[in-house]
């Protein structure tokens, strides 16, 4: 099976109040191409999931959206990134404040080797975010209070991030992420290491976040795409099959391709 | 990469999900078989007839809560998305509208029996005969256009429920006059009312039956949708897919 010739991404790719604008972005690691001409929108307080079999290019076009992928040396990105219209390919963007700006979680939690306190207290410290050591506190309670963490750790914040349960680790990860005031948060896979439960509480919790950020998921679940997103967007060996809203994708897909994966005939 | 896109991966969902289709399937022959008795015995003043309609009823009943206790099964075990969902909302739509029709078979059967104890049963037959093998058609004319996913077969089965709707009207008037003209004849006119009001309902169970095709085919849900938008919906689904 190739590529599809010509092909253009079927649905409603495109936002009318976009944070993240993806034109025409192709990616190559070495002389394998991974992603193929791939525009679409992310819109602003918006969940996007990002679906699509093993391989198929979701988690590398998720890393080029803070560019993630620049540590890769064989790796080249060809068309245009824009966060708030502005290309974060443009040499004079500064890559420590983008990731700022945009967020990552990633599929297996990755709590420093230090305090919770710490954990959270790191990225405002180097972005000078804090003026005091009450301001830090205050972001350090902040972030684990939206992170839905705060109830369970506040009386050992000095105690070791790595102690924490999977679920409460992936938490003191996203509440590491907020603590920075990121515009986007991006995710790949958060929840593919975690318990149901915990599962549901990370879900509850990007339902709420929606409200302040823009969110892209990554997920290998079509039921957790189904319950967090409102739109969907669906890759197929490198390209941007279709992009619709989430309760569309799910009863009615457009493309032949989308509708034999989600409903299993694929995968 | 299996690229086979009308199978599962899951051989067992497959099944599940022919199954549930081909008990359908099964369920409606005998509701058609039970109008179709039905409207015999009122016609043919065949009290026996009436009496084996009666007894099968409990068969459909009990086909209707098996079919969509599956239904429910493959809900939890399968996650279904897509066309798998509207399969099996379709299914579990339409055993229930197969249900009704076979209450609706046997309170005709039961009204027969009533009918047959009197002398003039001979009024309005026209109008049954012609009402019992329109409606026959329309449950025949929906599960075939289930089975075969067409929907310009589903809107003819909505086509010929408003020619049901006007027949129905004007054996109405019929009995009306019956009544009229000698009022012996009430009694009896009612139970034939009856039964003209069952063919009526059948007919709109079979238009039911031919939504959830619209809605299998093209996820547009046309319940209590006017004709002409529906056949104007069909055109652009099918202008969509060409």
């Amino acid at each position: 099976m190739s590529i599809i010739e010509n092909h253009t991404t079927n649905g409603q790719a495109f936002s009318e109040a976009p944070k993240l604008q993806a034109r025409n972005v192709d990616v190559f690691y070495g002389d394998k191409q991974a992603i193929y001409d791939v525009s679409f929108d992310i819109g602003a307080n918006e969940v996007i999931a990002l679906i699509g079999p093993s391989g198929c290019g979701k988690s590398t076009f998720l890393r080029c959206l803070n560019r993630m992928n620049d540590t890769i040396d064989i790796c080249r990105i060809e068309g245009d990134i824009l966060l708030d219209e502005e290309n974060i390919y443009d040499p004079k963007v500064d890559v420590v404040p983008l990731r700022a700006r945009v967020g990552m979680v990633f599929q297996k939690p990755n709590p420093f080797p230090k305090s919770i306190y710490d954990n959270i207290a790191y990225g405002p410290r180097i972005h000078g975010l804090a003026q005091s050591r009450v301001e830090l506190d205050e972001i350090v309670e902040r972030s684990l209070q939206r992170a839905g963490l705060w109830n369970e750790v506040k009386d050992r914040l000095h105690s070791p991030g790595t102690g924490l349960s999977g679920g409460q680790q992936q938490r003191l990860c996203i509440a590491r992420t907020i603590a920075v005031d990121p515009e986007v948060i991006l995710m790949d896979e958060p929840c593919s290491a975690l318990d149901p439960i915990a599962t549901a509480k990370i879900e509850e919790l990007i339902d709420e976040l929606r409200e302040n950020y823009t969110i892209a998921i990554v997920t290998h679940s079509m039921q957790q795409a189904a319950r967090v997103s409102q739109r969907t967007a669906y890759f197929h060996m490198g390209q941007l099959i279709e992009v619709n809203p989430t309760d569309q994708v799910f009863t009615t897909p457009e493309h032949s391709l989308t509708e034999a994966y989600i409903t299993g005939r694929f995968g | 990469m299996d690229m086979n896109f009308n199978q599962h991966i899951s051989g067992q969902f497959n099944a599940d999900l022919e199954a549930i289709r081909n008990h359908m399937m099964g369920m409606g022959g005998l509701v058609e078989r039970q109008v179709s008795a039905a409207i015999e015995a009122i016609c043919g003043g065949d009290t026996s007839g009436a009496d084996d309609i009666i007894r099968r009823e409990d068969e459909v009943d009990n086909m209707e809560v098996t079919i969509d206790h599956e239904c429910t099964q493959i809900l939890v075990r399968r996650q279904p998305a897509a066309s798998d969902l509207r399969m099996v909302l379709a299914v579990s739509r339409v055993v229930r509208d197969l249900e009704r029709i076979g209450d609706e078979a046997c309170k005709i059967a039961i009204h027969t029996l009533e009918v047959a104890d009197a002398s003039n049963s001979q009024i309005c037959q026209q109008s049954l005969r012609y009402m019992g093998a329109e409606v026959v058609k329309m449950i025949a004319g929906a599960l075939d256009a289930f089975a075969r996913a067409d929907v310009e077969g589903a809107i003819e089965v909505v086509r010929n429920d408003k020619l049901v709707d006007k027949q129905y009207a004007a054996a109405l008037r019929e009995l009306i006059t019956y009544m009229m003209e000698d009022p012996r004849s009430i009694s009896q006119a009612i139970n034939i009312l009856w039964i003209l009001r069952a063919l009526e309902r059948i007919g709109d169970h079979a238009r039911n039956i031919s939504e959830q095709v619209i809605y299998l085919v093209s996820g547009t849900d046309v319940r209590h949708t006017p004709l002409a938008e529906m056949e104007e919906q069909a055109q652009k689904d099918d202008s969509g897919n060409a």
